[in-house]
């Protein structure tokens, strides 16, 4: 541990400097290994703390379902965009969430923002409150216990908070 | 270079094509601020991706090397995106731009603006 | 049929960055204009990328890194600026 500080940042260093240089020679293998350990122990100390990934299985799994919603939600909303404007009804939602890392409200306001009609507008200041626009809001209470069981649930168990 | 690849390569690129067009209309057709950041962050995100997946695998036909290199920027946009679209939406809301006359539930607009709770 | 699918797509790019010029013109408020801009940066990697697989050269993808790293960064900085009146608090 006393080597890599930040473990997962290491990984990500060894293999985004591989994909940059797109080669696996020895050479660029030592170097990313070099950057891998100095980076993370040089900025060691500006890191603020996080939760841990408690559930790297679901983490997984979440990834892979939020990757087909993109896909599906992106195709939906493609067709309501050319579909008729003045069937649109587009509104704000406020979806009452409780989480208290701030990493977990950014990657649930991120889903938001990529998945189903909806883009996440802002942030209540005692994080209690996501205020979310839709492009075409049908039940707003079917909405919000969507978002709730799809996407915060799973964050919740992956982050343990 | 075999056909099924150059099928696979031009389909990809026909639908990031569509998927970028489309986003870009949407862009230039919905009334509001609020509705149009929907088409970009969107459509444009699966559209950009179905072009550097169709690139990735061209360029790992033509250096006969897998090239996945294009995934970081796909990774990149992908996380980007609902950032910049988050940040947008906050300058709307802190302008106090107007929603469309239709809009279901304008008056959160302001209390988005003081980041308070909504009113009950 | 690669080189002709290429070059519909494009002209269907093409067409895209015509429609966010407009709204870069059109505005009515700044937002849309930063909203065009950020539409037009992924549109432009996009083109680029198309001109590197046209010449079957890998060179054009770090230009590509760059303009989308570059496009976030000048997005975020301008939201920054209309927010608060500064980008550095």
């Amino acid at each position: 541990m006393r080597f890599f500080p930040m473990p997962f940042h290491s990984i990500m260093l060894f293999v985004v400097w591989l994909l940059l240089n797109n080669s696996l020679s020895a050479g660029q293998m030592v170097l990313a290994a070099f950057f891998a350990i100095t980076i993370p122990w040089l900025v060691k100390d500006m890191r603020d703390e996080h939760p841990k990934i408690r559930r790297p299985w679901l983490a997984i799994r979440y990834v892979l379902m939020v990757m087909k919603d993109i896909v599906v939600a992106n195709v939906e909303v493609a067709l309501l965009i050319i579909g008729p404007i003045k069937k649109l009804q587009p509104g704000f939602v406020a979806v009452p969430i409780n989480m208290s890392s701030e990493l977990g409200i950014t990657v649930l306001a991120s889903t938001v923002s990529l998945t189903p009609g909806t883009v996440s507008a802002e942030v209540s200041k005692d994080k209690n409150w996501l205020y979310i626009h839709a492009l075409h809001l049908g039940d707003e209470g079917a909405l919000i216990k969507e978002i709730k069981s799809r996407y915060e649930a799973p964050i919740k168990e992956i982050f343990g908070c | 270079m075999p056909l099924y690849l150059e099928i696979i390569v031009c389909v990809l690129l026909l639908i990031g094509g569509i998927f970028l067009l489309v986003g870009s209309y949407g862009l230039a057709r919905l009334p509001d601020i609020y509705m149009r950041l929907h088409s970009p962050t969107k459509a444009s995100t699966l559209g950009i991706t179905g072009v550097l997946i169709a690139s990735m695998i061209l360029h790992s036909y033509l250096q006969e090397f897998i090239s996945i290199k294009e995934l970081l920027i796909t990774l990149f946009l992908l996380i980007t995106a609902p950032v910049a679209a988050n940040m947008i939406a906050k300058t709307a809301i802190h302008h106090e731009i107007k929603a469309k006359e239709k809009t279901r539930g304008k008056e959160l607009i302001n209390s988005m603006r003081n980041r308070d709770a909504p009113p009950e | 049929m690669l080189i002709w699918t290429i070059t519909l797509v494009a002209v269907c790019i093409c067409i895209a960055l015509i429609l966010n010029l407009w709204r870069l013109i059109q505005g009515p408020s700044v937002s849309d204009r930063i909203l065009a801009l950020d539409t037009m940066y992924i549109n432009t990697i996009a083109l680029i990328l198309l001109y590197g697989m046209y010449t079957g050269s890998a060179l054009y993808f770090e230009a590509a890194l760059l303009i989308a790293m570059l496009g976030f960064v000048s997005t975020a900085a301008l939201s920054k600026y209309l927010l608060r009146g500064d980008i550095i608090e």
